[in-house]
């Protein structure tokens, strides 16, 4: 029952939708200033879902239809399982378990999985070639990211959560050192590649492929989509928050608007790059600077 | 179902499509993302899918090439959907009407598809665009 109530309702599902809607706001309201116009109101993110559902669903003839409109649903839920875990360990509700960080990380990995699912089965060549793309992206930003998850949880002694935070608190945040800072730079470029925004945003390149990988996605099938990316785009800066922060619930909650702000100002000041730039980029110069960083780990400076 | 309906009002996506235009319409429609008519506020945004879209902003004198293009659009986009003629050349076919390759104006082609169809008209040349927004709003209270 308990486990239910925080899968549904306060870490989970109404609270991190509330949450990454608003979120979905702040990018959309923060990019508009940024180009100087007045941006959306502030239940914008609403009601586009609202707008979503209300509309028509229609499956392409050559998709398989069940799986068309459950895959979104699936990566929903995984999306939803991830933040309640990642949630529960950082308000200190529950202790978690050992693994969870790996747990979690591969949990937010889901969506674009099903979203390869739906892409391809969607029968469109636009769609296959963001196909082709978001595959190519989710292996070469995964690397640098696995490489800094290891080097903190090692750092940590333990690899769940809990223990990460712990560690922090007993000896200093990890942003505070310089092994912290290399990784925080690459672990913000994975993340904002793992939300297929801006720089990276390959898949769905809306002026290129006309949404490539969600094309032929309408009504509800995209209606859980964008939730799914609403609530990563809360989990994931939390995600950031857990491995470089540990002090305090309040410093947290600054840390990771922070991390936020950041993402929209990459997003606002970036061209899209070339599928191949963006795997030399994560394959050489972040992988690179995340094994410079678990060096300086090493050294313990 | 009725708060579905008013968020459907406060979020319009819109999907560009040009059909034989003599592009000044089509360098119009980008005046409306500008800081000084920014329709982000009303949460009206430009898709590049017609799957995405709520309405279809259809620029130009339909000629009988561009025909089955738009028609085809038309049925790809989830409905409830708006189509805006736009401009003289959306609404009349303009000067090129009664002209060999014009297959008629938007919404005489959008109606042999569906006679039921929210259509809504912008006139001018290029039309400005307060009488887009205009345009919109008026097209939502049919909706």
């Amino acid at each position: 029952m308990k486990l239910l109530f925080y899968y549904l309702v306060f870490p989970g599902f109404i609270f991190s939708s509330v949450v990454g809607l608003l979120t979905v706001w702040l990018d959309r309201k923060v990019s508009a200033r940024v180009q100087w116009r007045q941006g959306p109101p502030w239940y914008q993110g609403f009601a586009d879902i609202g707008k979503l559902l209300y509309k028509e669903v229609i499956i392409p003839r050559e998709a398989f239809g069940s799986g068309f409109i459950a895959a979104p649903l699936f990566g929903l839920a995984s999306v939803i399982l991830a933040v309640t875990i990642l949630c529960v360990s950082f308000f200190g509700m529950s202790e978690g378990f050992i693994g969870d960080i790996i747990v979690v990380w591969y949990l937010f990995t889901i969506p674009a999985i099903a979203l390869v699912y739906i892409g391809s089965t969607s029968g469109n060549p636009l769609s296959s070639v963001g196909v082709a793309r978001e595959i190519k992206l989710l292996l070469s930003y995964d690397l640098p990211m696995i490489i800094v998850i290891v080097m903190i949880a090692s750092k940590a002694g333990g690899f769940s959560i809990r223990s990460i935070m712990e560690w922090q608190m007993a000896n200093g945040s990890n942003i505070s050192n310089w092994y912290g800072i290399v990784a925080f730079i690459v672990t913000i470029f994975c993340i904002q590649a793992k939300l297929g925004r801006v720089p990276f945003d390959l898949a769905e390149a809306e002026t290129e492929l006309g949404s490539g990988i969600l094309m032929e996605l309408s009504g509800g099938v995209l209606a859980a989509y964008e939730l799914s990316k609403a609530i990563m785009l809360f989990g994931l800066p939390l995600f950031l928050t857990v491995l470089f922060w540990g002090k305090g619930i309040i410093g947290g909650i600054l840390i990771y608007l922070l991390i936020v702000v950041l993402l929209i100002l990459i997003k606002n000041t970036n061209p899209r790059v070339r599928i191949d730039h963006a795997m030399k980029y994560f394959w050489g110069w972040m992988s690179g600077a995340a094994i410079i960083a678990s060096l300086l780990a090493y050294f313990g400076v | 179902m009725d708060i579905l309906k008013k968020s459907f009002k406060k979020s319009i996506w819109v999907f560009h499509l040009s059909t034989a235009a003599c592009n000044n319409c089509d360098i119009e429609v980008l005046e409306l993302l500008t800081p000084k008519y920014d329709v982000e506020r009303f949460g009206i945004k430009l898709v590049g899918s017609p799957r995405h879209a709520d309405a279809l902003l259809v620029c130009g004198s339909v000629n009988a090439h561009a025909k089955p293009r738009l028609l085809e659009v038309y049925r790809q986009t989830p409905k409830p959907c708006l189509v805006v003629a736009f401009g003289s050349c959306g609404c009349s076919s303009g000067i090129f009407r009664d002209s060999y390759s014009i297959v008629g104006p938007v919404d005489k082609v959008i109606k042999e598809e569906d006679p039921n169809a929210l259509i809504v008209y912008v006139p001018g040349c290029p039309p400005k665009p307060e009488a887009m927004i205009e345009a919109i709003v008026m097209g939502l209270g049919v909706v």
